[in-house]
């Protein structure tokens, strides 16, 4: 879980890095997607660093999920009879957020695709520039789209916090005298991705990007 | 005060067991909690019921033998508290509390609140000490200890082997058990030897019994009697991953 | 009750010589085991706490075949986990004069003239090896920064000898102990059975050769033959009900073995711990031991007026009675358990005691905090003061703490040879269990000390010397079969009853009388009172106990009745050994006998002996007196003044 989801964190920073571009105009923002896709070009064919980055994506998502479904296997299998009264003395939303928060992530992820990547669901369809449905996309008439990004976001946001640190503990590199860093460090970047990853939504929505 | 208990009752590994409810009054409030139990069985016996079959022994907190789930939290809701610790006085006159058996797979129901947890001693076993016969040791001073690690290797070799951490721990994993024994030795000269095939042998031993994954909810240190810190699963993990690069 | 008087106890298979080289020529007199014949010689072991537990992991690793047994879920529980304070040994780390001569002499004068010279020699000697192979185990003793151990002194000790583990040694080093176990477990020397209580011993033909024990989960009785058979089984404090002992410490195997045949020595020395947490109330299930340790800067004082209500903040210093400081001004707080203990009484007798019903005295860190500063008295004793929170409610940082004398460690047990063989051959005791090194008072962090030597380095070289002569072929069935019958009947006994009293309240009843006429202090008048009362009570206990449920499942009402009725044969026989040992010695106050200043005053004309009591199933019990010379120490009467 630790490894894929670092990749996914990664990947993450960087997709919230290219979003940003939106604030510099539609031009600044299709380049950087046309870019994405030339990357090491003339060397490479169009579209071969990308295609390996996505399987990787794909790879890590898929493994992400298969360790996350044989982990919770694993518990119901550890814990057959539920206890009558059960209170967390944790925080205790850990366990929820990482598991539904998780579900809740893949389903976002489905509609995203189909809306930004594929313009299935994008009222510009496939046949536009990214940054035509990424407005088209978060335009005010559509404000439930936004709302239901914003809850993905910080979705993805709570599961990040809980998961960046864990990733640490779960490879070793955690000790009691980084866990405060390490628990800061996490909450930091979760807290960069959401407001990264809202700030041009929401800026569409609200009309200050057009 | 009184009282109204909701005790799991199962009469043996194979029955399906029901939680019971009971009625006890004139409790004292300096009473610990088993005492209160004993109360209430001195009165079954005479009565010509069951009473309910509870493990214990030392009674002061530190043979680990109690342990049940109060108010669904491993020894009640009173921080770094063994069950035999806890007293009547942090419970309000007229509650009901529900008392539970630790409840994992691997700690199989015996009767009532009395579980099976043979599978910390098979962890220990496959690896949990230092090889070294009796007489064959030199002279206690040869090794000297940095006085920080010996006392690391303290805090996580208190560990009283209780089980709480599995009971609490969402996954019913024995990691914080499992980590405390690792830890301990992992930190002092004389376990760096086995380092290594110890983490590997207890941390696989410990997935071969059944019990769950760390997802690092914490759980298991909250209510750890003996506040065993979560970083010793760092070490563990550290160890284990090690032992597998190999 | 009568007694008789048998031959007296003349050999004790010391070897005679310089007394720093008994243990060397004992040693290389023992016959050797070959190690092809070892894995042909089975060793049942009982109990897992520090001496079973280093006993079965030891015998273990020579390559017999060890069964070891306990009555716990999982052999880390025995109570040996809960002693605090720490654990001696004659390494002189400091440089501050100790050595084993002096380990020596401390223990036999600490025991009060009632131990064995050349026993207490040999565990002086061995205490050296116990902390270079708990270090080596990996036991996290305390350091200093220089990465050496750090020692304290404690109990009475003018030299710093004791070895801890913050307030927790007992635990780290039956961890030890029980991982070095759990090894020998996995390398299949050792086989476990936990959740087991052995019931009887099976003697044939002159030799102990099994144990009958109930499984304790399905109630199955089973046998288990051996070679030899080792009781390490801890001490008998729970006949007073209320002690420090876990609440299943018991005395059944080593009554059942001293109904076989084993001498009982010395069943009256009890050890009253000084410090522990006063009683609260009725349903009182154990007491709680707060480490002597406290005394180092702890002050016991109670008030100079006799029923004085005041808090204790409201007691000007002038009102206050430091009275250890006052009667002994040389030891002061730290005089032996036994003096502090009878101090208690005595000043709570007074009526100055304070807490519920005036049985407690004031413990003050008050002055150490004003000299140390909270934060290193939190350092020192931060664990003990919120166990001490924990139970009574009371912050002792703000108030001073309450403390009362309860029963802690029995100094008698089964007699036992220099060998630790008891009087059926192949029955060796160690640990607690036996009448042990300690004479009539042990010294504090001694226990550790002697449970460790036992098992890790005595008991497997002597026990050598014994099967040398094994294996001893197939055991009579007839005697095992009668044993067997022998628990089975007794078991179907206790369920026949059906009365109207649990087998608790008797314990209760027994406890407190004991506590009352066999208690820190005793007169010929309260102990013949105790022996008319205890026989009465055990009619009824037979008469009109009530065991719930059956036999063949997990009954710890059962398990209860059985101990219960051992105690009160043992209770008899403790009460016997007081009345006849007309002085005071050690842990055994006898009223009668005391000086001008109410100090135990020793009779070593007529007491000098350990009295082993011969158990004869009809008639009266038969006392053996074992002689006992000093040719090192000489004899003195202790004084702390």
């Amino acid at each position: 879980m630790a490894v894929t989801g670092a990749v996914m964190v990664i990947f993450l920073l960087a997709h919230m890095l290219g979003n940003v571009k939106i604030f510099f105009g539609r031009e600044s923002f299709n380049a950087y997607a046309h870019g994405l896709r030339t990357l090491l070009e003339p060397m490479a064919p169009y579209r071969l660093l990308l295609t390996v980055l996505e399987i990787v994506l794909v790879v890590s998502v898929v493994a992400h999920m298969w360790a996350a479904i044989s982990l919770a296997r694993r518990a119901r299998k550890a814990r057959p009879v539920k206890y009558v009264a059960k209170k967390s003395q944790a925080g205790g939303y850990t366990t929820h957020i990482m598991r539904f928060g998780g579900v809740t992530i893949v389903l976002f992820v489905v509609w995203h695709l189909l809306d930004l990547t594929f313009g299935v669901v994008n009222p510009k369809g496939f046949d536009s520039t990214p940054a035509d449905r990424m407005i088209a996309g978060f335009d005010a008439s559509r404000w439930w789209v936004t709302l239901l990004y914003v809850v993905a976001v910080v979705m993805i946001g709570l599961h990040l916090r809980h998961g960046i640190w864990s990733a640490f503990q779960t490879l070793g590199l955690a000790n009691r005298a980084r866990y405060r860093a390490l628990k800061a460090v996490a909450a930091l970047v979760s807290a960069a991705l959401v407001i990264g990853f809202l700030a041009p939504p929401l800026a569409i929505t609200f009309g200050v990007i057009k | 005060m009184n009282l109204t208990l909701k005790v799991w009752r199962q009469s043996g590994p194979s029955d399906a067991g029901r939680m019971v409810t009971y009625r006890v009054e004139d409790v004292s409030p300096d009473m610990s909690f088993l005492e209160m139990l004993d109360v209430l069985n001195e009165r079954l016996i005479l009565e010509g019921d069951d009473p309910v079959a509870f493990d214990h022994d030392c009674r002061e907190g530190i043979c680990g033998m109690c342990g049940m789930v109060i108010n669904g939290v491993a020894h009640g809701e009173q921080r770094a508290t063994t069950t035999c610790q806890l007293h009547m006085r942090h419970f309000e006159d007229g509650a009901t509390i529900t008392i539970e058996p630790w409840r994992a797979a691997p700690f199989p129901v015996v009767k009532d609140l009395v579980v099976d947890r043979s599978a910390f001693d098979r962890v220990i076993q496959a690896g949990g000490f230092v090889s070294v016969p009796a007489g064959s040791a030199p002279d206690a001073h040869s090794i000297p200890v940095r006085k920080e690690d010996a006392d690391d290797a303290f805090d996580a070799a208190t560990c009283i082997g209780c089980g709480a951490c599995v009971a609490a721990c969402p996954n019913g994993s024995a990691s914080l058990f499992t980590a405390a024994k690792i830890t301990h030795l992992s930190l002092l000269p004389q376990g760096q030897p086995e380092r290594l095939s110890r983490a590997k042998a207890m941390v696989d031993q410990m997935d071969a019994e059944g019990f769950g994954g760390c997802t690092n909810t914490g759980e298991c240190t909250a209510v750890c009697p003996k506040g065993i810190p979560l970083d010793t699963i760092a070490q563990m993990n550290s160890d284990y991953l090690k032992a597998n690069a190999k | 009750m009568n007694y008789v008087e048998g031959a007296p106890i003349r050999d004790t298979k010391a070897p005679a010589g310089p007394i720093e080289e008994r243990w060397e020529k004992r040693k290389f007199g023992a016959k050797l085991v070959n190690p092809a014949n070892k894995r042909k010689l089975n060793v049942i072991v009982v109990g897992t706490g520090l001496a079973g537990g280093s006993a079965a992991a030891t015998l273990g690793e020579l390559g017999y075949r060890v069964k070891s047994f306990c009555y716990q879920d999982t052999p880390r529980r025995a109570h040996s986990i809960a002693a605090q304070g720490g654990i001696n040994a004659a390494k002189n780390y400091r440089g501050d004069g100790d050595s084993i001569y002096r380990l020596f002499y401390d223990t036999v004068k600490g025991g009060d003239f009632r131990a064995r010279e050349s026993n207490v020699y040999r565990l002086a000697q061995v205490s050296v090896n116990i902390i270079d192979q708990a270090v080596a185990q990996g036991v996290p003793f305390a350091r200093e920064y220089g990465g050496l151990l750090d020692t304290r002194s404690f109990g009475g000790a003018q030299v710093s000898r004791t070895f801890y583990a913050r307030g927790q040694t007992g635990q780290q080093l039956l961890l030890g102990a029980y991982q070095a176990l759990e090894r020998q477990i996995a390398a299949g020397t050792v086989e476990m059975f936990t959740r087991h209580e052995m019931l009887d011993l099976i003697v044939a033909d002159g030799r102990a050769r099994g144990v009958i024990v109930r499984d304790m989960v399905t109630g199955e009785i089973e046998r288990h033959v051996a070679d030899a058979v080792v009781l390490a089984t801890g001490g008998y404090g729970n006949v007073f009900f209320l002690s420090t002992n876990a609440k299943g410490c018991n005395t059944t195997a080593i009554w059942r073995a001293h109904e076989r045949g084993a001498y009982f020595a010395n069943p009256c020395y009890t050890q009253i711990h000084p410090t522990c947490i006063p009683v609260s109330g009725e349903y009182q299930s154990k007491l709680t031991l707060m480490s002597e340790s406290l005394r180092n800067d702890g002050r016991v004082w109670v008030p100079l007026r006799k029923g004085d209500g005041r808090a204790p903040g409201d007691i000007p210093e002038d009102e206050r009675d430091y009275y250890l400081e006052r009667i002994y001004p040389a030891f002061g707080n730290l005089v032996p358990r036994d003096i502090a203990s009878r101090a208690a009484k005595n000043v709570c007798d007074e009526g100055r005691g304070v807490g519920p019903g005036g049985l407690g005295v004031y413990l003050d860190f008050r002055d150490a905090i004003g000299r140390l500063g909270r934060d290193a008295v939190e350092k020192k004793y931060g664990n003990l003061f919120e166990m001490y929170e924990r139970i009574t409610g009371e912050n002792p940082y703000d108030v001073p703490m309450r403390i009362y004398p309860a029963v802690h460690y029995t100094m008698g047990g089964l007699w036992v040879d220099y060998d630790l063989q008891s009087t059926i051959p192949g029955l060796f005791v160690i640990g607690e269990a036996n009448f042990s090194d300690h004479g009539a008072n042990r010294l504090g962090a001694s226990a550790l000390m002697q449970g460790l030597a036992d098992g890790y380095f005595v008991l497997p070289t002597t026990i050598g010397d014994y099967l040398a002569a094994g294996p001893f072929g197939e055991v009579d069935e007839e005697a095992v079969a009668a044993a067997e019958i022998k628990v089975r009947s007794r078991i179907d006994r206790l369920l026949a009853v059906n009365g109207t009293r649990t087998p608790d309240s008797f314990h209760r009843e027994l406890g407190k009388l004991m506590w009352e006429y066999c208690g820190m202090e005793r007169t010929e008048q309260s102990l013949r009172k105790a022996l008319e009362r205890i026989p009465e009570l055990r009619e009824e206990f037979w008469r009109d106990v009530k065991v719930s449920g059956t036999a063949e499942e997990l009954n710890q009402v059962l398990e209860k009745a059985g101990r219960v009725a051992d105690f009160f044969d043992l209770a008899e026989l403790m009460c016997l050994d007081a009345l006849v040992r007309t002085e005071s010695c050690g842990g055994h106050f006898r009223a009668e006998s005391q000086d001008a200043d109410g100090e135990a005053l020793r009779d070593d004309e007529t007491f000098a002996h350990v009295s082993a009591w011969e158990y004869s199933p009809e008639g009266e019990p038969v006392l053996h007196k074992e002689p006992l010379e000093y040719e090192y120490v000489k004899m003195t009467q202790r004084s702390y003044k």
